[in-house]
């Protein structure tokens, strides 16, 4: 099943999951409490993009397709892709297969700063005052772990790990304190949001993760050959001439910034960051530089799927898709390992 | 051809709270080209730490590492590695890299952030397992190998770094007696200088052009292995009572252990 060496067969590997992806894209513009079948989908996104396609369709049709479910779609594919690239990095770079992107506090952090945005300031700066009160918290909480895991300078996984989670731990009993004695309609939306969704999602906002999430595949991917090295140990890292805390150092900030960045727009989502990296692995090997585009991709697709089943499952409601990744995720794993 | 120049070297791990207590002290040592020099001494006498300090991870508190006319604390870690590569006691792998990925990181020093790799680098990496006698397992799982394996591994990464010094420590560990023979005729072989720590006295004697001996963060003796390696020596630095004699082979020294009935 594992892809060899052969840089060919990776190609048609990038390739099948690309097309997979864009499919799925398309086939989830079709879900929703209002039916559209898929070749009207079809036709809206075509005409949309410039390509004149046969058929009819109403106004509000194209309405929910293009300005509803499309940014959204695009959402849930770019959180997955950024989710799982940044769970492969910290892995590789903590040596700890069970690390994720939540590992350094920075969902915490997020959870707090929309907690005081939602509970004492409102919306002070309209539609981004959570996502942007939820971006400083992640940033300042990412500060904050590092800062406690360095010691004489240096900075070392396994205390970032601690720290990650006694910050964590500091910073949710805060924000659970303040949902408690807070008002209680303002603490209903906060924990709506930190139980992860998509339902955010607009054009005009969507231009950020994607930047985000292609930078970070871009500056990870160049780092790509320290990540193997320091996937190896600290002393082969600097025998091959990597400066394993100047490397750590970009990774962490490089992950924890994309982080703060999706957790901001989508809650905090589970599970992606930590499986999928173990799904690409079964494919195509540890090999950094090989994995985490494979990763990107099927956190992608994994992600579009899911938020699929989120807006069908209890429709018309939405299911928080945080609770949607670790139901269908835990149970994924417990039959992979039951197989 | 480059050499390692260690003069005057001292150096004490930094801890909180703490006094430094140095585990190196006035140490000078150097390795001339072509020369395969061995390092021995007791279990905690400082031969890791004089090796991490040669290969640029232990920066000295005094004295000056130098390879060629350059002090390698002057020049970058990247610099080191394209000159220096070592075979470690240390290899985790979580996450099942393969022989082939393992042994392709030691290109890494030769590659700039944006180069992919060439058909070069991949003809490095089948050559270099061709000379550990591991071609056929370049597709396995790293972790799946036995300790000899993966000792061997590790020194086709080595050597796929084209270095002009290469340190080992304690590289015939793990090995059975015809892989440790095949391993240290192989680094003979090969015209390189090297650095070695060893615990098999009997080997570094076999193999060795120089031995230095280390004891509580000192080098006490240095010299050939008939110089070093006597009964003298053994007692004060090991603590062991031995025969050495010359091997009825060879013009090296033997050491045969007393041990008491």
């Amino acid at each position: 099943m594992r892809v060899g060496h052969s840089t060919a067969a990776y190609r048609w590997l990038i390739v099948l999951l690309s097309v997979v992806l864009l499919l799925s894209c398309l086939i989830a513009l079709a879900f929703g409490p209002a039916s559209v079948p898929l070749a009207k989908v079809a036709g809206i996104v075509g005409q949309q993009l410039g390509i004149d396609m046969p058929g009819e369709w109403s106004q509000s049709q194209a309405h929910i397709v293009w300005l509803i479910r499309a940014p959204r779609v695009l959402l849930g594919a770019l959180v997955g892709a950024g989710l799982a690239l940044v769970g492969s990095a910290l892995q590789a770079v903590t040596r700890n297969p069970l690390a994720d992107p939540h590992l350094l506090g920075v969902s915490s952090g997020a959870a707090l700063g929309a907690v005081l945005v939602m509970l004492y300031l409102g919306e002070f700066i309209g539609v981004f005052s959570l996502p942007l009160a939820a971006f400083m918290g992640a940033a300042a909480s990412m500060l904050l772990v590092i800062g406690v895991a360095r010691r004489n300078g240096r900075m070392e996984t396994d205390r970032l790990l601690l720290a990650g989670v006694a910050v964590s731990f500091v910073l949710m009993a805060v924000v659970n304190l303040l949902l408690y004695t807070g008002d209680q309609h303002a603490a209903a939306s906060v924990v709506f949001w930190m139980l992860g969704g998509l339902g955010a999602a607009r054009w005009h906002v969507i231009w950020l993760p994607a930047l985000c999430v292609v930078l970070g595949l871009v500056t990870l991917q160049m780092l790509g050959r320290g990540l193997n090295a320091l996937m190896s140990g600290e002393q082969t890292a600097l025998s091959l001439g990597f400066n394993g805390r100047r490397l750590r150092l970009q990774v962490f900030t490089c992950t924890s910034l994309l982080t703060g960045v999706l957790v901001s727009l989508s809650g905090a989502i589970g599970f992606v960051g930590l499986m999928v990296p173990h799904m690409a692995r079964a494919l195509v090997g540890a090999e950094n530089r090989r994995l985490m585009p494979v990763s990107a991709l099927l956190g992608a697709i994994f992600l579009v799927w899911v938020d699929v089943a989120a807006r069908t499952l209890i429709a018309p409601q939405d299911l928080p898709i945080g609770i949607a990744t670790a139901a269908l995720g835990g149970l994924f794993f417990i039959a992979l390992l039951k197989r | 051809m480059t050499q390692l120049h260690i003069e005057a070297l001292a150096w004490a791990p930094q801890e909180r709270g703490r006094a430094p207590r140095p585990l190196l002290q006035g140490v000078d040592l150097h390795v001339g080209p072509g020369e395969f020099v061995g390092l021995i001494g007791p279990n905690g006498s400082g031969k890791t730490s004089l090796l991490r300090c040669a290969y640029r991870a232990n920066p000295p508190d005094q004295g000056r590492v130098s390879l060629g006319a350059d002090d390698i604390w002057l020049r970058s870690a990247r610099w080191c590695a394209q000159r220096i590569a070592v075979v470690l006691q240390e290899f985790p792998d979580e996450f099942g890299l393969s022989v082939a990925e393992v042994v392709a990181m030691g290109r890494a020093p030769h590659k700039g952030l944006f180069d992919g790799d060439s058909a070069e680098d991949a003809r490095h990496v089948v050559q270099a397992l061709a000379q550990v006698g591991l071609a056929e397992q370049r597709e396995r799982a790293f972790a799946s190998l036995s300790g000899g394996e993966k000792q061997r591994v590790l020194l086709a990464r080595a050597l796929v770094q084209a270095p002009q010094l290469l340190m080992l420590d304690e590289p015939t560990n793990h090995l059975d007696p015809r892989y440790q023979l095949e391993l240290l005729q192989h680094l003979r072989s090969l015209g390189l200088s090297i650095l070695a720590s060893f615990h098999d006295l009997n080997l570094a004697a076999a193999f060795c052009d120089r031995l230095y001996v280390i004891d509580g963060g000192r080098l006490v003796a240095s010299g050939t292995p008939q110089a070093v390696l006597t009964p003298g020596l053994l007692r004060q630095v090991f603590g062991v009572e031995a025969l050495v004699d010359r091997h009825p082979l060879h013009t090296y020294p033997r050491i045969t252990w007393i041990t008491r009935p």
